[in-house]
């Protein structure tokens, strides 16, 4: 160890190699298009096995005649009168439940009284499965539109709900004092503060309770209705029409893809302060 | 307006963090806070701005704060506390709303402190384009805008980079020569100390008690660097801090 020098040894005197490159990975980024060559190569492979024969029409129905079905039901009109029903019993349950979701959420977050009581409650409710509970809502809010609303809202309620008070948890305290030491009153600090601070944690939280909203659309349609994408669904499915079992499928994927890219675009909006 | 601390002692549960200070921090004068890690330095500045009840002893405020004083005691903070959605301008203007100023006297204010801070072509940036040294004039900015009596300064320098840490050291001596601020200004570094007090208060560890009070009669704006006068008064108060900051380095944390 002695003899360290730093004139370099003679040439040819030791190998020499670049050094293997060993970062990078572990930072996944999202390409546009992939996303619909899988979609197009999986419709593709089912196609192309029902046309062969090697998937029997029994196991899945032929993609083509999937979107035959969905065009039949356009042209007649019905389309329009299942979805109709559908996205409004989506909107008024979804819209009452995240509303009502994020209130309790930010008193969680802000009271601890509040805290201690509902906290349990919450962690309570969240695991009842909300379809077990349709007869129950059919009975509090009768058969119509009432029932379905309320199933809708309660099972959006409770993710929303443990969402917004993790999130409110997360603000960072020190702006938090900075608010209360130039003298900000506290709802200004809640409005200016808090609820924008929270705002991450709460719109990712509506990206899970709007999917079980629209999971939940099903299971409100089981009971009195008679249009709907998810009474169109159960009909098909109790006569194994799996054409038409499909299509419904398909527009409820279709319906959460939209809610999920609109919910993208106000996150580019409103979280633009992001780093 | 001067603060008079009356024998303020306290302790989180059975730890004591501060014992006996007593204390005056005169109008006009910055007063700097040094002392080992964990000598409750911070505490006693969140004590002063009532972030926090003293466990015994007074916090007095002599004499009424300026006119068109909009928050007395106002805190410049380590790590900036910038709000992170709102842009330059709206974070100083988030200071002047509860004192219902909008409009053509909030645009005024928020002006002059951004060219008083030299950040006027930054007014419409958000805090994720700033450097680290941008960020904590936006919060000295915000502080001016309501006119503070006594600014309370949390280690202000101490998430900066040391070419940053003298270019704001020359900003903040320019600020107070303009016009003169009551400033505590809290730092582990005696180095700012010796620029920026004008008396500087030593603490020892904890329980954190007065060591000694350091004069620094020289001019803020008089003081260059290696200053034989000011390098004395620098390795003097180092002494005074050695054995206590060796001595609580090797404490257990008990946190």
């Amino acid at each position: 160890m002695s003899d360290v020098s730093l004139t370099p040894p003679a040439a040819g005197a030791a190998p020499t190699r670049t050094i293997a490159f060993r970062g990078g990975g572990f930072a996944p980024r999202s390409h546009r298009w992939i996303g619909m060559a899988v979609f197009v190569v999986l419709i593709l492979i089912a196609e192309w096995g029902t046309r062969t024969g090697w998937i029997t029409a029994l196991t899945l129905p032929r993609p083509s005649d999937v979107l035959k079905t969905f065009g039949e039901l356009y042209s007649s009109g019905l389309l329009l009168k299942h979805l109709g029903p559908s996205l409004s019993r989506l909107a008024v349950g979804a819209a009452l439940g995240a509303s009502v979701g994020v209130c309790v959420g930010i008193l969680i977050g802000l009271f601890s009284y509040i805290r201690s009581g509902l906290v349990p409650l919450v962690a309570a409710l969240f695991p009842i499965p909300k379809i077990a509970l349709l007869p129950l809502f059919v009975i509090w809010f009768g058969i119509g539109e009432g029932s379905k609303y309320a199933l809708i809202a309660f099972g959006t309620f409770t993710p929303t709900v443990v969402a917004t008070y993790g999130a409110v948890d997360n603000v960072d305290r020190t702006l938090i004092r900075m608010g209360q030491s130039f003298g900000l009153s506290w709802f200004s600090i809640v409005r200016k503060i808090v609820l924008p601070g929270a705002m991450p944690g709460i719109l990712s939280g509506l990206r899970i309770s709007l999917a079980i909203a629209i999971i939940l659309l099903v299971a409100a349609e089981m009971l009195g209705a008679e249009y709907g994408i998810g009474a169109y669904i159960l009909q098909a499915g109790s006569l194994y029409d799996l054409e038409r079992l499909f299509a419904g499928v398909v527009i409820l994927s279709l319906l959460g893809v939209l809610v999920s890219t609109v919910i993208g675009a106000i996150e580019r909006r409103v979280l633009g302060w992001r780093t | 307006m001067d603060i008079r601390l009356e024998a303020i002692s306290h302790s989180y549960k059975e730890f004591e963090v501060l014992r006996d200070i007593t204390l005056d921090i005169p109008a006009g004068k910055i007063v700097c806070i040094v002392g080992p890690s964990g000598c409750g330095k911070s505490t006693l500045l969140r004590l002063i701005g009532g972030l926090e009840r003293p466990g015994s002893g007074r916090i007095l405020q002599v004499g009424a704060p300026p006119e068109n004083c909009l928050n007395p005691l106002t805190y410049i903070f380590q790590d900036f506390a910038l709000l992170p959605w709102r842009s330059v301008r709206g974070n100083i203007s988030l200071v002047l709303e509860d004192h219902r100023i909008r409009g053509a006297e909030a645009q005024r204010i928020i002006d002059d402190v951004l060219a008083r801070t030299k950040l006027t072509d930054f007014a419409a940036a958000l805090p994720k384009q700033l450097s680290g040294g941008m960020k904590q004039r936006v919060a000295i900015a915000r502080a001016l805008a309501v006119n503070p009596a006594v600014m309370l300064m949390d280690e202000p320098l101490s998430a900066l980079d040391s070419q940053t840490r003298e270019l704001l050291m020359d900003d903040l001596v320019s600020l107070w020569t303009r016009q003169p601020f009551t400033a505590v200004y809290v730092t582990h570094n005696l180095h700012e100390a010796v620029r920026l007090g004008h008396s500087i208060v030593v603490l020892s560890r904890r329980p954190g008690r007065i060591c000694e009070i350091v004069q620094i009669d020289t001019p803020l704006e008089a003081r260059q660097m290696g200053d034989p006068d000011l390098d004395m008064k620098q390795k003097y108060l180092w002494q005074l801090m050695r054995d206590e900051a060796r001595a609580a380095d090797a404490e257990l944390l008990n946190v």
